[in-house]
């Protein structure tokens, strides 16, 4: 299953991840991917909802428990997030998280927050710059310091985490479906920023999505999930335009044309559903 | 609401957004006619507490006029007791008494219930099952009963009745604040934090915290009148204020003894019941204000009912609890 090939300059390397929850009979959420992405990489996870996007990148930075496989970061094993101080060295996986209501505090100003990665990479002896830069950075007024989460929208709080997390001078930036709780305007916007500022710091990003058209702009490869397993994967544009799996193809039909005659992409069957399953893996190389 | 219109519109949507804001907002918990009348009540009794001392016409304690003297009779304007002291004189060092211990009381338990709360809800597992069934074990006891029985086995003093409320009013706050912890430390920010390496302390005080001062100060608030009460209650069993302490409740216990002059027992009475009321109106329209919950008549009177972000529909479960 191991599609990927170990990257001598990989920041992330996941081999064989299996994540299970509990229950009878066990669900198993991840069912062993492998992958890897090097620095300044964009890698992005689509597939429909349901199929382990979340749960592979809670797994990853930590979050969730992992079943068995391996997730390092920098060669260092990542081990899950107790409730113990996390160690300096795992300190350089962030994640942003998908609904941005609640990933910021709400009775903590907004500056307090983006310091709190700002003082990480401080202890690290490297300097990333004021809360107030990065809120520039993230294209917002460098005086909104002293705001609240409440006082911004969605994509902006989306901003203000983004910046939270790269401030910490991350190695690799996790974003579990940043943008899906985000109008269509601000979506292209946001994703964009996100892959240029983690190229800028020389860090890989994790991005996970269901949007296909953001993942084409942005991403440098796209792992297709499906039911647990990583089913496609490859350079994206190649992806885009020769897909092998059928499960690929049919997540590319399902998106709408803008041609303003309103056809509404036919849902899949379940005896199409079947036949991914026992589809052969596909690998997409040439660009 | 001029202050939600004053905010810069930079919010996207038809979404409206709550009026509360990164700090309490007390200007709008004052504007409702109960906080003004509980606030000036309250106010001018913890004047008097401090004060007291300095403009009394008699010393407390001195028995120089006669005996059983009704209100308003040779310069005593409550009248006297049986021992021949001044009334006004002792009701009024009797505030200086009775409120600072309450809230002395009030803040010992917030710390300790916090305190242990936070760490059952944070920690989880044996922690908070060590920590749980402790609390419990002291919730078991209808409150006057171990109060009673915490100061008579300490001896009666007032010392010894401020520890027995102590230890009866601290588990309500280790509940409420395990509740809202356990439900804040899944939060995004939280888990954020401690991918930013948070200690637990550091997660605790930076990223929970500010999250639930709010239900707390209200539950506190509200728990003011019931301390004054019970701190009153020991001592009007004997087990508080011993003579010849001015002490409210030990002015009413002294007044069974004279039944037939009304005064001794009513003044001390009224001021109980006034100092009661006006910290448990403060602690209402401070709940009114922070928890949406309790906030239906003020939509009814114009103001637009806030939709319930989850950590605002948290504090409500935690205030009532």
């Amino acid at each position: 299953m191991s599609t990927e090939t170990s990257h001598p300059r990989s920041v992330l390397d996941v081999d064989s991840l299996v994540v299970r929850y509990p229950g009878s009979p066990p669900v198993i959420a991840v069912d062993g991917v492998s992958l890897s992405i090097a620095a300044g990489e964009t890698v992005a996870l689509v597939g429909e909802s349901g199929c382990g996007k979340s749960s592979l990148a809670r797994a990853v930075v930590g979050i969730e428990k992992r079943a068995s496989g391996t997730v390092t970061v920098d060669g260092r094993d990542v081990t899950p997030l107790g409730l113990r101080r996390r160690s300096p060295e795992l300190t350089g996986v962030q994640m942003v998280f998908q609904d941005p209501a609640t990933s910021l505090n709400p009775r903590r100003s907004i500056g307090a927050q983006i310091a709190d990665g700002v003082e990480l990479s401080t202890r690290r002896g490297e300097k990333t710059g004021t809360p107030g830069e990065w809120l520039a950075r993230v294209g917002l007024d460098r005086e909104w310091v002293g705001r609240y989460p409440h006082q911004l929208s969605g994509g902006q709080k989306q901003r203000v985490a983004i910046a939270r997390a790269l401030a910490a001078g991350p190695r690799l930036l996790v974003a579990d479906e940043p943008i899906s709780a985000l109008d269509a305007s601000t979506q292209t916007t946001v994703a964009a920023l996100m892959r240029s500022l983690t190229t800028a710091v020389g860090a890989g990003l994790l991005f996970i999505s269901h949007d296909l058209a953001v993942v084409r702009r942005i991403a440098d490869r796209t792992l297709v999930m499906y039911a647990g397993r990583v089913v496609e994967s490859g350079p994206t544009e190649a992806l885009w335009q020769n897909p092998q799996h059928p499960y690929t193809r049919s997540l590319l039909a399902a998106i709408p044309a803008p041609d303003g005659a309103g056809r509404i992409p036919v849902a899949p069957t379940d005896a199409e559903r079947a036949t991914w399953l026992d589809a052969p893996v596909a690998t997409t190389t040439q660009s | 609401m001029t202050a939600t219109a004053a905010r810069p519109s930079n919010s996207r949507g038809p979404r409206v957004r709550a009026p509360r804001g990164g700090r309490l907002r007390l200007p709008a918990v004052w504007r409702t006619p109960l906080a003004i009348v509980g606030a000036v009540i309250a106010l001018a009794w913890v004047v008097v507490a401090f004060t007291a001392p300095l403009w009394v016409p008699y010393p407390p304690d001195a028995q120089m006029l006669p005996r059983l003297l009704p209100p308003g009779t040779d310069g005593a304007i409550l009248g006297t007791d049986a021992l021949g002291r001044d009334l006004f004189s002792r009701l009024m060092s009797g505030a200086g008494v009775t409120i600072p211990l309450s809230l002395m009381l009030v803040a010992a338990s917030v710390v300790i219930g916090t305190v242990i709360g936070a760490s059952a809800g944070y920690f989880g597992k044996w922690v908070d099952e060590v920590l749980m069934r402790i609390t419990d074990l002291f919730m078991a006891f209808p409150t006057v009963i171990l109060a009673m029985v915490v100061a008579a086995s300490l001896g009666p003093s007032l010392f010894n009745a401020v520890i027995a409320a102590i230890v009866v009013s601290w588990p309500q706050y280790a509940r409420v604040t395990r509740s809202l912890v356990l439900g804040l430390r899944g939060q995004n920010y939280v888990i954020a934090g401690r991918l930013l390496g948070h200690s637990p302390l550091r997660s605790l005080l930076a990223d929970i915290a500010p999250n639930i001062t709010g239900p707390v100060v209200v539950l506190a608030a509200l728990d003011i009148g019931s301390a004054i009460l019970l701190l009153s209650g020991l001592s009007f069993l004997g087990l508080g204020a011993q003579p010849p302490t001015a002490e409210w409740g030990s002015m009413i216990s002294s007044a069974l003894q004279n039944f037939d002059a009304w005064w001794i027992g009513l003044f001390p009475g009224l001021a109980i019941l006034t100092v009661v009321m006006a910290f448990n109106f403060i602690g209402d329209s401070l709940r009114d204000a922070l928890d949406p919950s309790s906030r239906t008549e003020r939509a009814a009177s114009g103001v637009v009912a806030a939709p319930k972000t989850e950590d605002e529909a948290l504090k409500g479960t935690g205030a009532s609890a």
